[in-house]
């Protein structure tokens, strides 16, 4: 196989969902104004064909919605269908098929009512099918990757009170119950539906044309959708898994839309006039994650001792090229419930040295655990292994298989790589800091960080709400696991004539990779 | 005539044993990579429950020599079995990317045989000469470059400065012949280095049988000098040619994975190489099968080939 000698033919699989990018454009800008890339100007046109490059996942991929793994995959999905909720810019879940949802007193009893909508086969979209997709998911026969975030919903006792109204039962008390309708995957098909290939119908903005794994899905508008008729007649999603290639496709006018691009890319033909470049800002968590339930992390002054190590700017200039802002060891910049106020962390090698000392920890070696599995890691494992030489630890990079490192990483080792998309930072405590999560990499457990996680879930009001929230990011801010080193944008290209493509969209949020408002000059 | 049909069945049977070697290495190094098809689907999301329930679902459960033994039984039967990540047969992927590899394949083969050959005669014609210095030294240096930089500086000076050819197959699916301008620059790349090695193959094996005492006897007894190259000398220098260009078609079948990556082709590379990443065990083993037997039949065929030229060299078995 020739891909060493061809780096960026490696597999860009499967991110998308928690670990995709998210990119949270302009967060420093202030201002809530409805900002459009690729210049919003002009009245929005009707018509024409607008292809899209991904990279995807070859002869493999489906339509089905729930087996969503890839960015592409997530693309395809949402044009096709809807789910209950989807993501804002902030994280926080916004009412898509569900026009409104309501908790009783003990937030562990939700009413949630539908708006009218139809699939594209002209039935409403009813309980039954909301039900039905979710059982689906749940199923235990299966592996949906949303089911874990489903898990709060007890869907046995969970029932149609009408038409259109829905009592979900809770198996605890879930103030971010809304976050749920918004997951990764959680898509509402027609009850009954299990093939999805040939003719999938749902109630997305777009309808199915044709679809070849590996290469091409063509959908149509849906002029019935419940949110307005898409702009575009069609969508092409096709699939190039080189990024030189997308570029290329972009540059030579096969496709008007390129997905995930390089930073040297963009840098070269930003403001060349020939393609626009679409920066999501302040997107993919960047972190090194350090196993707290083992020597030499379970002491947390040597944990403190790396978040001084880190020059953080030195790791975004050189493992994202410039292409991010710096991080200050906690999740979600700029999403709902980020503790802002926190002062920046700065690299004090000093200070760091002399906890190293405390600890008796001097002359430390540590493995640090990387892969090419995303774009930067190598070469922010490098860069960090020269920083830590500065203060004495010596650090040997370990690189890893690309196809299974976030299993190896997630119980073997001390120190890796690690990066996480889009998701709200409660999400990221659950399925992470917990001393049940699933994905628990830092190995953070502890009982009374649960038990805040607990109360912020059974808080009704937000503020109270958003103070928990703050106690528990102050802790990790000051002794978790994860050193959050920076945030990467997620790069898109686009031709001239694209326009209402939204920048300020983290992957995997709703204005991320959606079609439906987009138009061709 | 017997002595050589012995020849073949002994290579076929030989053919055979080699591509179930073949098939049970590739089935033993997949099986040694780290991760297996839950770990690689599982991705990011690496919950050992999940990965548990893909497992059983996948009927990864099963010691490696039971699947193994059931894909082979199926095997015997005509079926490739199923790919454990989609449930499609194994079939349909290797059609679908045998249409683009055998169009690309057979379009650089038509091209390689004149270009390759026509250019080696006409050095070996001038040896020594401006012209012989001039295809020999362009010769070299282009066989020097490799496929992926050539492929990148093409496409960027024809299709995105100069913007006569497209850049990609992308969107083009299977159809490619409906868009021929989107082959050119793939099959100049397919091209430039095979056509290097054969011609100077030819050259060399012409100017040494132009050198030798038969050929100058012919020429003593007055046989014309295109006689003498063409039926003469030639065919003596085709021999190691066909063996060269057997192993050229070879590796034009069995996934030319740059040229594919760069160019969004989706032909038998793409599929080996998300099979491979994704652990698709099924799908790695029935491309084995098929890049084993084609391999085999190829060089078969080239043997036959370059003993049918040269019969007074025998046949090494």
């Amino acid at each position: 196989m020739h891909d060493e000698r061809f780096p960026g033919l490696r597999r860009r699989g499967f991110l998308a969902a928690t670990t995709g990018a998210a990119a949270l454009a302009l967060v420093g800008c202030g201002g809530g104004t409805d900002d459009k890339a690729a210049g919003g100007s002009g009245t929005p046109k009707r018509g024409g064909r607008l292809r899209a490059a991904f990279a995807g996942g070859g002869a493999s991929e489906t339509l089905d919605p729930h087996l969503a793994n890839l960015f592409a995959d997530v693309a395809r999905a949402k044009a096709l269908f809807d789910k209950l909720a989807d993501y804002g810019a902030d994280l926080s879940a916004e009412p898509r098929l569900a026009e409104k949802w309501e908790a009783d007193k003990g937030l562990d009893r939700w009413q949630v009512t539908l708006r009218q909508a139809t699939f594209h086969d002209g039935k409403p979209v009813t309980a039954k099918d909301v039900l039905y997709s979710y059982r689906r998911i749940a199923d235990p026969k299966q592996a949906f990757r949303a089911k874990a975030s489903l898990e709060p919903i007890d869907l046995d006792a969970s029932r149609a009170t009408g038409e259109r109204s829905i009592e979900f039962v809770l198996k605890r008390p879930t103030a971010e119950f809304p976050n749920i309708l918004a997951a990764f995957g959680a898509y509402i098909v027609p009850e009954n539906a299990t093939e999805f290939d040939k003719k999938p119908i749902g109630s997305g903005p777009f309808r199915f044309v044709s679809f070849t794994p590996g290469r091409s899905a063509v959908f149509r508008r849906y002029d019935d959708h419940w949110d307005g008729a898409p702009l575009l007649d069609e969508i092409e999603f096709v699939v190039a898994n080189e990024e030189s290639a997308r570029v290329n496709a972009l540059l030579g006018g096969q496709v008007e839309y390129a997905h995930e691009l390089n930073p040297t890319t963009a840098r070269a033909h930003e403001g060349k006039g020939q393609i626009e470049i679409v920066r999501l800002r302040n997107s993919a968590m960047q972190a090194f994650c350090m196993k707290t339930d083992r020597a030499p992390f379970d002491d947390k002054r040597v944990r403190e001792a790396f978040f001084l190590i880190a020059d953080r700017q030195e790791l975004v200039d050189g493992a994202l090229s410039g292409a991010g802002e710096v991080g200050n060891d906690l999740f979600g910049k700029g999403y709902e419930y980020y503790a802002a106020d926190l002062p920046q962390r700065e690299q004090d090698l000093d200070r760091a040295r002399a906890l190293l000392k405390q600890a008796g920890a001097e002359k430390l070696k540590v493995t640090l655990d990387t892969s090419a599995v995303a774009a930067g890691f190598t070469e922010a494992a490098g860069i960090f292994r020269d920083q830590a030489a500065k203060a004495g630890v010596t650090i040997d990079v370990k690189m890893g298989s690309k196809d299974s490192y976030w299993s190896d990483i997630l119980d073997g080792g001390t120190l890796s790589c690690y990066r996480s998309g889009a998701m709200p930072i409660e999400a990221h405590i659950s399925q992470r800091l917990l001393t049940d999560s699933t994905t628990n990499a830092t190995k953070w457990q502890h009982k009374d960080f649960d038990a805040l996680y607990q109360q912020a879930q059974a808080t009704r009001d937000k503020t109270e709400r958003a103070a928990v929230y703050e106690r528990m990011q102050r802790r990790l801010y000051s002794e978790g696991g994860f050193l959050i080193w920076g945030f990467a944008d997620w790069i898109i290209g686009t031709a001239k004539t694209v326009k209402g493509v939204e920048t300020k969209a983290p992957a995997n949020t709703l204005d991320w990779a959606r079609f439906d408002k987009v138009w061709l000059a | 005539m017997s002595g050589l049909r012995s020849f073949v069945a002994r290579r076929l049977l030989l053919g055979a044993l080699q591509t179930v070697a073949v098939v049970l290495l590739v089935f033993a190094l997949t099986e040694a990579l780290p991760g297996d098809a839950a770990v690689a689907l599982a991705g990011d999301q690496p919950d050992p429950a999940r990965i548990a329930a893909i497992r059983e679902a996948m009927d990864l459960d099963r010691p490696a020599y039971e699947r193994l033994a059931g894909w082979a039984t199926g095997l015997l039967h005509g079926d490739l079995g199923t790919s454990l990540t989609s449930g499609r047969p194994v079939a349909h992927y290797i059609a679908d990317g045998f249409g683009p590899t055998l169009l690309l394949a057979t379009l650089t083969l038509a091209l390689l045989v004149p270009i390759g050959f026509g250019l080696g005669v006409l050095a070996a014609r001038h040896e020594g000469r401006l012209v012989d210095r001039l295809v020999s030294s362009v010769t070299l240096a282009v066989y020097a470059v490799p496929e992926f930089a050539l492929g990148v500086l093409l496409v960027t000076v024809l299709a995105i400065k100069l913007a006569w050819l497209p850049p990609t197959a992308l969107g083009y699916g299977t159809d490619l012949l409906a868009h021929p301008a989107a082959l050119v620059l793939p099959v100049l790349v397919l091209l430039s280095r095979p056509v290097c090695s054969l011609s100077r193959l030819v050259r060399a094996g012409m100017v040494d049988a132009l050198a030798s005492p038969y050929a100058a006897h012919a020429r003593r007894y007055g046989v014309p000098g295109a006689r003498v190259r063409y039926t003469h000398a030639l065919p003596n220098a085709l021999a190691p040619a066909v063996q060269q260009l057997a192993r050229t078609v070879d590796w034009l079948l069995c996934g030319v994975i740059v040229v594919e990556a760069l160019f969004v082709i989706p032909g038998l590379g793409t599929v080996l190489l998300n099979a491979v990443a994704e652990r698709d065990v099924p799908v790695v083993q029935g491309l084995a099968v098929v890049f084993g037997v084609l391999t085999v039949v190829l060089n078969l065929g080239a043997d036959l080939v370059a003993h049918r030229l040269t019969p007074r060299a025998g046949v090494a078995a």
